[in-house]
C-alpha cells in the first residue's frame, strides 16, 4: 500500500544499525581502539576474567584509550608497492624495463668487473623503479624470465618528496623480501604468504626447485 | 498589470559539482527552476587513451583500458582482449573464457551497485543506500583482489586468456558471495524500490522513448529500460554466453525508475549467470600460448561486449607491428549522454541531477 | 514534580540584582543596571549552553548517522571522538574568511548572525524546569512562531548577499518553503493551544496530563512534518540540497561565517526537539524519582534520534512536491485536526474550560481512529495509481533474433 514503503525503509536502516554483522567491514588504520573483549582475546582470556584481572586497562579500553594494530585482511596476491628484487637472480636483462608501459624502470649494468658475485661477469649498478609513477600493473614481474623481480605486499610508502619515491638498487637490496604471489604460482605452492609476514630468500622464489649439491655437480660435470 | 520581467539564468553545473560523477560540465539555462536548455561540455578528463595505445604493444594496452571506465575494468579488459584475439586469431581456452565471464559479470554487479547507490545519493538519500551498495561491492572487490591482486585497476585479462588461474580460496568465497547477493539485493530493493519518495521523484521523470533511444544509438541498461530487448550477450553471444540461461530484463516506459529497476534486475540475472558458470567450469589451461609481443597480421577488427554501461567496442587496425596502427573505442558512456538535452528539457533542477545520474556515465570513459 | 535546584530565570536574577544594587546605593540607576546585568548573564548562559550542546549534537549526529550508514563516524579525537566538534571549530576559525568581490558585503556579513539569533531566542522560552530562562513568558508559543519566521529572511540574505547562482536558487527555495511550512506549523500549534487554553509554555506543559502526541496524533504529524521542513532536514532539505546545489545558500561562506551558519543549522534540530518535547511529549513531565530536566533531555534525544533516522533513510523530495505536500496535504490535515479538536473540546470541556483526564482519553481514542482512517484513505486515493507499473512489452523496433528463455 502507498505509504508503507517509507516505513519499511526505516525498518531496514534500523536493522542495519543494530545488527553488528551488517556493519561495513572497516578496520581503522593504522591502529584501532580496542574494547576489553579484544584485549582479552589478545591475551587469550575470558572477557570477564580479564575485566577483573586488569581493571585499569579495561577502564582505559572502555574509554577508548587503548589501541591495537590491525590490518584489513589482504590476499597474498596483492600487488603492493615495495618490490621484492633479488640481486642474486637478476641478470640485468632489462626485460622488465622494456615491458613496463610507463618506462619507469632504469637498469644500468657495470661490465668493468668490480663488485662481481660468484658466477657473474657483470654487476648491476643501477636498478631504479620510480614508484611515484608506477601503476602496479605487474607487467615487469610477468616479463622477468628469472623470477628476480616480484611485486611487494606493502602499501605504506608515503613520503614527503617525490624523489624519495624512486627505489634505487641499494634500497631494493636492503628491503624486506616479502614477495607477492602475483604471477608466481610457485610461491603459493610452497605455502608462502607475505601477508602473514613470511619472507622468502632468493633461492626459494624460483620457478624450479633449487638443485641439490649432487645435481649441481652432475650438471657441471656434464659440461 | 504588466508582468514581472523575468530572465533565464544560466548555470555552469560542474566541472566541480558533487553530483556530476566526475568532471562533467553542463551549461544549463533555467527559467526559475525549470530547464529550458542544457549543453553538455566534456573533455576535462581527456588523456588521449586512443593515441597512447598506438605507442604501446598489445599487452600493455590492457593497462590503459583499466582506466577508461574505472568502475568496470574487467569489462573493458574483456572487450579489448577479445578484439586482439579476433585480430590475431587466437583461440582462448575454455576455462579462461569461464573465468572471464565470471569476472565480467561480477564487475557488472559492482558497476550497477555503484550506479544505484549514486542515483540514490543524487536523490538526496544522504549516502545511506550508497554505503550499503559499497558494502556489497567491497566483497566483489575482495574477490578481484584474490584474482589479480588489485581492486580497481585490475589488468587481469591478457590476449589469449587470463594471466593467472584463480587461487583455490577464490571459489568458496565466490560461492558464498553468490549465495548472499540475492539477499543483499532484496534488502536494497525493500529500502528503495517501494519507497514512495523515490517513486514520486523518479516515476515518469526523464522519459526516453524506444524510438529516441535507438535514434541516439543508446545501448545497455538505458536502452533496455526504454523497452528495447537488445543485449549483445544474447544477440551476438560471445565467450560462453550461449551456454548459460538468463533473461534480458526490460523496462516499461523508459523513465528514471525503469533505468534503476533494470539495473537491479540485471544484477539478479548476473548472479544466475555466475551460478551456472560455477557449475559448468572445468579444469584446464587458462591462457593460450601467446608471446608477449603479439604481432597480428595486418588488418582490422571490431569486437564489442555488453559492458555494464552498454555496448563497449574496440576497433583496432594492425599494420603487422607490435603496436596497433589505430585503436578506436566505442565508449557507451559517451554515446549514452547524446540524448541528455532532450531528456532534460522541461524538467526541474532536482530532476536534472537524477536523470543525469540514472544514465550512469563514467567520465573516464566519456573523455578517454 | 521534582526539579533540580538552582534553575536560573531572568526575573529571579533581575530581582536579586535589583536588591543588590539598591543595597549598594545605586538608587535610580539600580533598575536599568540590574536589567543589564541579568540580561548579560542570561545571554551568556544561553549562548554557551547552546553552543556546547550543538557541539555535542554534531558529534551525536555524525556518530548516529555513521552507525545507520554501517560505518563508524568520528572516533579519533578523545574517547569515542567526542572532541571532534572542537577540532572542527578550530579548523573553521583558522580558515581564511573570504568574501566574494561582487557580494553585498553588509548583507553577506549579517546573514549568519541573523540566522543564529532567532534560534538562540527560541531557547529562552523553552521551560526546562519550573520556568524558562525568560521566566514563564505568557506568550511563549507566539514568541516562537514569530521568531522562527526571521529564518527565511536570514537565509534569503545569505543567498542574495553572496551573489552566487546556486546560493540564490537555494535561498529562493528556502524562502518559498519556509513561508509555506509556517502555516501547517501554526495549525499544528493551534490545536495544542486549543487543548491547553494558554499561550504560555509552562501551562502547555502542565496541561498535558496525557501527552498531546497521544491526544492529537494528526496534529503531531502535521507539526512534526512542518518542523522538519522548517529546519530543512531530509526529506525537505531543499535549501541546502547538497547533490543539486552544491551547498545551497551557504555556498560562498567560509571560515568563521560558515562556522556560525553551521552552528545555526545544527542548533535548529535541538531547538525543534525542545519545542516538540514541550508541545507534544509532555515537556518536563515524567516519573518522580528522576528530575524533570532529565526527562526533558531524554525526550529531546528521542526526537533528535527520530529526525536522524529520517535523515538516514529517506531521499529528498523535489521542490514542487514539497510545496504540494505543504499546501495540499499538511494544510488540509491541519485544518481537519483543528476542527475535530475544537468540536471535541466543545463537547468535553468542564466549566473551567479545561478537559479532564478521562475525557482526554476518550478524545485520544476518537482522534487516533480519525487519524488512521484519514491517512489510510489519503494513501489509497492518492497512492494506488502511482504504485502501478505497466507490464514491460518489448519494443517492436529491435529484434534480437533469439527467443529469450
Amino acid at each position: 500500500m502507498y505509504g508503507t514503503g517509507i516505513i519499511k525503509g526505516l525498518g531496514i536502516t534500523m536493522k542495519n544499525l543494530v545488527i553488528p554483522s551488517r556493519q561495513f567491514n572497516i578496520h581503522q588504520y593504522p591502529n584501532r581502539k580496542a574494547s576489553p573483549a579484544d584485549l582479552a582475546k589478545l591475551e587469550e582470556k575470558n572477557t570477564i576474567s580479564f575485566l577483573f584481572s586488569n581493571p585499569i586497562k579495561s577502564v582505559k579500553a572502555l574509554v577508548g584509550l587503548v589501541t591495537i594494530e590491525e590490518r584489513l585482511p589482504q590476499h597474498a596476491r596483492f600487488r603492493g608497492e615495495e618490490f621484492a628484487w633479488y640481486d642474486q637472480r637478476c641478470t640485468g636483462c632489462a626485460s622488465c624495463a622494456k615491458y613496463c608501459p610507463l618506462g619507469i624502470i632504469k637498469i644500468v649494468t657495470d661490465t668493468s668487473g668490480a663488485n662481481l658475485q660468484e658466477g657473474q661477469s657483470y654487476d648491476i649498478e643501477t636498478f631504479d623503479i620510480d614508484i611515484g609513477r608506477c601503476m602496479f600493473c605487474g607487467l615487469c614481474v610477468e616479463a622477468c624470465p628469472y623470477d628476480a623481480l616480484h611485486m611487494g605486499s606493502g602499501f605504506e610508502e608515503g613520503t614527503y618528496r617525490r624523489s624519495e619515491l624512486v627505489i634505487d638498487v641499494e634500497r631494493l637490496r636492503k628491503a624486506d623480501k616479502k614477495p607477492s604471489t602475483w604471477f608466481r604460482p610457485q610461491l603459493t605452492d610452497r605455502g608462502h604468504d607475505p601477508i602473514r609476514g613470511s619472507q622468502a630468500d632468493w633461492d626459494e622464489v624460483g620457478r624450479h626447485e633449487k638443485p641439490t649439491g649432487d645435481q649441481q655437480r652432475d650438471r657441471w660435470a656434464k659440461r | 498589470m504588466t508582468g514581472i520581467r523575468t530572465e533565464p539564468i544560466t548555470i555552469n553545473l560542474g566541472p566541480q559539482h558533487p553530483s556530476t560523477h566526475g568532471v562533467f560540465r553542463l551549461r544549463v539555462t533555467f527559467d526559475g527552476e525549470e530547464i529550458i536548455d542544457a549543453e553538455p561540455v566534456f573533455g576535462y578528463l581527456h588523456r588521449g587513451t586512443e593515441k597512447l595505445a598506438e605507442t604501446r604493444n598489445y599487452v600493455q594496452i590492457v593497462t590503459l583500458t583499466d582506466r577508461m571506465d574505472y568502475l568496470a575494468s574487467m569489462s573493458n579488459n574483456l572487450a579489448y582482449v577479445r578484439t586482439v584475439e579476433k585480430l590475431a586469431n587466437i583461440e582462448v581456452p575454455e576455462r579462461a573464457q569461464y573465468i572471464r565471464v565470471i569476472s565480467a559479470e561480477l564487475q557488472r554487479i559492482a558497476s550497477h551497485l555503484m550506479a544505484t547507490g549514486f542515483l540514490l545519493n543524487d536523490l538526496g538519500a544522504l549516502a545511506t543506500p550508497l554505503v550499503y551498495c559499497f558494502r556489497e561491492r567491497e566483497r566483489i572487490l575482495d574477490l578481484f583482489e584474490m584474482l589479480c591482486g588489485a581492486r580497481i585497476t585490475l589488468s587481469y585479462m591478457r590476449p589469449g586468456g587470463v594471466f593467472q588461474d584463480a587461487p583455490e580460496d577464490f571459489w568458496p568465497s565466490l560461492e558464498s558471495l553468490v549465495g548472499d547477493l540475492p539477499h543483499y539485493l532484496d534488502e536494497l530493493e525493500s529500502l528503495i524500490t517501494s519507497n514512495e519518495i523515490v517513486l514520486a521523484r523518479t516515476k515518469n521523470v526523464g522519459l526516453l522513448t524506444d524510438e529516441q533511444a535507438i535514434d541516439n544509438s543508446i545501448s545497455g541498461p538505458n536502452l533496455r529500460a526504454s523497452g528495447v530487448k537488445w543485449d549483445l550477450r544474447k544477440a551476438d553471444p560471445y565467450e560462453i554466453y550461449d551456454r548459460v540461461k538468463f533473461d534480458v530484463p526490460i523496462g516499461a516506459i523508459g523513465d528514471t525508475f525503469d533505468r534503476y529497476l533494470v539495473r537491479i534486475l540485471e544484477m539478479r540475472e548476473s548472479v544466475k549467470i555466475i551460478e551456472q558458470c560455477l557449475e559448468q567450469i572445468a579444469p584446464g589451461p587458462i591462457r593460450a600460448n601467446t608471446p608477449f609481443f603479439i604481432r597480428p597480421p595486418a588488418g582490422e577488427a571490431y569486437s564489442a561486449v555488453e559492458g555494464p554501461k552498454g555496448e563497449l567496442g574496440f576497433y583496432m587496425v594492425s599494420d603487422g607491428g607490435v603496436a596497433p596502427y589505430r585503436c578506436k573505442v566505442r565508449a557507451p558512456s559517451f554515446i549514452n549522454i547524446t540524448p541528455l538535452r532532450d531528456m532534460l528539457k522541461g524538467w526541474k533542477m532536482g530532476d536534472l541531477i537524477i536523470i543525469f545520474g540514472s544514465i550512469d556515465i563514467v567520465l573516464g570513459e566519456v573523455d578517454r | 514534580m521534582n526539579y533540580l535546584p538552582g534553575f536560573i530565570d531572568f526575573y529571579t536574577l533581575y530581582d536579586f540584582c535589583l536588591t543588590l544594587f539598591q543595597n549598594f546605593g545605586f538608587g535610580d540607576n539600580a533598575e536599568w543596571l540590574s536589567y543589564l546585568t541579568a540580561g548579560v548573564i542570561i545571554s551568556f548562559i544561553v549562548i554557551n549552553l547552546m553552543i556546547l550542546s550543538t557541539a555535542f549534537y554534531t558529534w551525536f549526529e555524525r556518530r548516529v548517522l555513521g552507525r545507520f550508514q554501517v560505518r563508524r563516524g568520528p572516533n579519533r579525537n578523545g574517547p569515542f571522538g567526542i572532541f571532534q566538534p572542537f577540532a572542527d571549530v578550530v579548523k573553521l576559525i583558522m580558515k581564511e574568511d573570504t568574501i566574494p568581490t561582487e557580494a553585498d558585503r553588509p548583507v553577506f556579513t549579517l546573514a549568519p548572525i541573523a540566522l543564529v539569533a532567532p534560534t538562540l531566542l527560541i531557547m529562552t522560552v523553552i521551560p526546562m524546569g519550573e520556568s524558562s530562562f525568560l521566566g514563564s513568558l505568557n506568550i511563549g508559543i507566539l514568541f516562537i512562531v514569530g521568531v522562527t519566521s526571521v529564518n527565511s529572511i536570514a537565509i534569503f540574505m545569505a543567498g542574495w548577499g553572496s551573489r552566487n547562482k546556486y546560493a540564490i536558487l537555494g535561498s529562493m527555495r528556502g524562502a518559498a518553503m519556509l513561508i509555506s511550512y509556517e502555516i501547517p506549523m501554526a495549525l499544528g500549534i493551534t490545536s495544542v493551544l486549543l487543548m491547553s487554553g494558554s499561550l504560555a509554555m509552562t501551562s502547555i506543559v502542565s496541561s498535558q496530563d496525557i501527552w498531546f502526541i497521544v491526544v492529537m496524533p494528526l496534529g503531531f504529524f502535521v507539526f512534526m512534518a512542518a518542523a522538519t521542513a522548517e529546519i530543512s532536514r531530509t526529506p525537505f532539505d531543499q535549501i541546502e540540497a547538497e547533490s543539486e546545489l552544491g551547498s545551497g545558500y551557504n555556498t560562498e561562506f567560509s571560515g568563521i561565517k560558515f562556522a556560525i551558519l553551521f552552528l545555526a543549522e545544527f542548533m535548529a534540530p535541538i531547538v525543534t526537539a525542545a519545542v516538540v518535547a514541550t508541545l507534544f511529549l509532555g515537556g518536563t513531565k515524567g516519573f518522580d524519582p528522576i528530575p524533570g530536566q532529565i526527562w526533558f533531555v531524554l525526550k529531546m534525544f528521542v526526537v533528535i534520534f527520530v529526525l536522524l533516522w529520517f535523515r538516514a533513510t529517506w531521499p529528498r523530495l523535489r521542490v514542487d512536491q514539497i510545496m504540494g505536500f505543504a499546501w495540499k496535504g499538511l494544510f488540509g490535515l491541519g485544518i481537519l485536526n483543528i476542527f475535530i479538536v475544537a468540536i471535541e473540546i466543545m463537547i468535553f470541556r468542564t466549566e473551567e474550560g479545561t478537559v479532564g483526564t478521562s475525557n482526554m482519553l476518550i478524545m485520544s481514542a476518537i482522534n487516533w481512529v480519525i487519524a488512521v482512517v484519514t491517512l489510510l484513505t489519503l494513501m489509497r486515493i492518492y497512492g494506488q495509481k502511482k504504485l502501478e507499473r505497466p507490464i514491460p512489452v518489448p519494443s517492436p523496433l529491435a529484434n534480437m533474433g533469439v527467443e529469450a528463455d
